[in-house]
């Protein structure tokens, strides 16, 4: 296939590879299927805790991965040192909605190690780049958990409260944030704070600025740094304005600490990327090592493309039962060796879009063909 | 993509009118949108909107997909189905509660699995699933009262508006577990790509929405 004749999510799939390896990123494949107690121990990480498990010849209860990241945590080695690797897979999910689990592509890439102001820095950069790969307009948001969680660190409310509180920052619901607040007790102090937070949105350079002025707690201040930090290394990598600050990015705070993403193209209905820094996902899975790294939905792409402009195939030959098949062997193999496309068979198919039709009845005969 | 119109989902029925009155006092105003006839999609480019009459509980759908921009949805269909939405405003109208029903002196014995009759079974589940409490889950179209009536359930879970239909079946609200109302809806994408336009909306709509409060 030319290059110019790929699917959307095909040419991004390719171009997000070079673009992985181009920052020292080794391609890394893994295997279909993993060990279901895997996904059960870690089902809050996951976007959806529904898994298609399967009974393996031994009689082990296997899955089809609905995730890469936790295969590629289990399977490193601390003695190899820090590890930097991109991937592009299949996934197995069931979207929201019902239809049945589906098979996603999914491009991604993830460094576990040291994760410190540059480290974060690139991923961030890899991201914002991932998603300019898809489309030039696009928007990438970016949060702290450190913040909302030194925020919440100060009020004695159960985690249960906690989760409601963060499921309506993520919905920007400020009038819910207020009522639920009030319910649960959180003192006047920390339901204005939690509220400036899901208000205060904007690229990172004008709306940090902004969030470092509401008064946060000292809770808050190793999470501001590093958004400090991302701030300046956007300017470096000349991602401004597209790399924007919104709390109401947030994630499970049983597995994400600091930096966490979601990126938008346009066109795409729903976020096209997620990652953020997953520290507490390796304790968890007793690794000594910090973790960081997004994954590019490519499934969403696939729609992007818009109608279908070109040709399916440069030439259709028709043919009939009594057509010498060494001629059309012979008219075939000459135009695929002339650089063209070539498709045979007997009648025209509905819906092929094609430069030239020929068509043949033991001897060859020319007519024209549709665009 | 900013300079298109905005597209939004109306409920059908009574509230989608009522809200379509807030929207286009709010300065989005599409008389055709009222007009009696069949079409289903209604523009007026001077004001910067699309409005489509869709089915109530389709309207977290069609924004979540981004077929729409915005919606105005009712708070028990985003508790039913947890779409993955903005939501910007509670529009203070359409107002309700979100209950737990059954005979006025009933007495819930923990000993015995609860038999809970709901249109809703994902708000019954979390409802009861967060106070640990065992229950059979029958899922229901509607005429949801008569459940208990005939015996199908202990209780139910509905919207509870004046209580008169409750009443007139010899039921009555045990538990609110929510206030409902219509609430402003955005798909998500939309706010990134329209977020100027979107936000406007908003704002002028909260203005339009105290406005009512206030008269």
């Amino acid at each position: 296939m030319r290059a110019g004749e790929l699917k959307a999510d095909e040419r991004a799939a390719i171009e997000l590879r070079a673009l992985y390896q181009s920052y020292g990123y080794a391609p890394y494949k893994v295997g279909r299927f993993e060990e279901y107690d895997l996904y059960m121990r870690n089902r809050a990480f996951l976007p959806d805790e529904r898994i298609l498990a399967f009974s393996d010849t031994d009689g082990k209860l296997m899955a089809l991965k609905p995730d890469v990241t936790l295969s590629i945590v289990k399977n490193a080695r601390e003695e190899d040192g820090p590890v930097k690797v991109s991937y592009a897979e299949h996934v197995y999910r069931a979207p929201r909605g019902g239809g049945g689990f589906r098979e996603i592509m999914q491009a991604g890439v993830e460094f576990l190690g040291d994760v410190d102001a540059y480290a974060m820095g690139e991923m961030l950069m890899l991201a914002a780049r991932s998603l300019q790969t898809i489309s030039e307009n696009y928007q990438l948001d970016v949060s702290d958990m450190g913040v909302v969680s030194g925020v919440l660190a100060g009020e004695d409310i159960p985690d249960e409260a906690r989760a409601e509180l963060l499921a309506l920052i993520r919905a920007k619901n400020a009038h819910g944030l207020c009522e639920a607040c009030r319910r649960m007790g959180v003192s006047e102090e920390g339901a204005r704070l939690l509220r400036a937070l899901v208000t205060e949105f904007g690229p990172i350079g004008e709306a940090l600025p902004r969030i470092e002025r509401i008064g946060l707690p000292q809770a808050c201040d190793g999470a501001l740094a590093d958004l400090r930090a991302l701030a300046a290394l956007t300017q470096v990598y000349g991602l401004s304005p597209r790399v924007c600050l919104d709390f109401s990015v947030v994630n499970d705070m049983g597995y994400y600490t600091g930096l966490i993403m979601n990126g938008f193209v346009e066109g795409a209905p729903s976020c096209v990327l997620s990652g953020g820094r997953y520290d507490p996902l390796l304790r968890r899975m007793g690794r000594n090592a910090q973790g960081i790294g997004f994954a590019v939905y490519l499934d969403q792409i696939e729609r992007l493309a818009g109608r279908r402009t070109g040709f399916d195939v440069d030439v259709l030959i028709t043919c009939d039962g009594d057509t010498d098949p060494l001629l059309l062997a012979r008219t075939a193999e000459g135009l695929v060796k002339g650089g063209q496309s070539v498709r045979v068979q007997r009648g025209e198919p509905g819906g092929l879009i094609y430069r030239r039709r020929i068509h043949m009845e033991g001897a060859a005969g020319d007519g024209e063909g549709r665009a | 993509m900013s300079g298109r119109l905005l597209n939004i989902a109306l409920p059908k029925g009574r509230l989608g009118e009522r809200a379509y009155a807030l929207l286009a006092r709010a300065g989005y105003p599409c008389p055709a949108v009222l007009e009696d006839n069949r079409r289903l999609t209604f523009e007026n480019e001077e004001a910067g909107v699309r409005y489509f009459w869709v089915k109530p509980a389709d309207v977290a759908v069609y924004v979540e997909h981004g077929a729409t921009d915005l919606g105005i949805a009712g708070k028990d269909i985003l508790l039913e189905h947890r779409p993955d939405v903005y939501e910007l405003l509670d529009l203070r109208m359409g107002r309700c509660r979100m209950c737990v029903a059954g005979p006025a002196d009933f007495i819930d014995r923990p000993e015995r699995t609860l038999r809970v009759a709901t249109k809703f079974p994902n708000i019954a589940r979390d409802y009861y699933g967060a106070r640990g409490r065992d229950i059979e889950l029958i899922t229901l179209g509607g005429s949801i009262e008569l459940a208990p009536i005939v015996g199908l359930s202990d209780v139910i879970v509905d919207i509870v508006e004046t209580g008169a239909t409750l009443r007139e079946n010899g039921l009555a609200p045990l538990r609110e577990i929510a206030p409902i109302s219509a609430r402003l809806i955005a798909n998500k994408a939309s706010f990134k790509f329209c977020g100027e336009a979107v936000q406007e909306l908003a704002r002028r709509v909260e203005r339009a929405v105290e406005e009512n409060e206030g008269a």
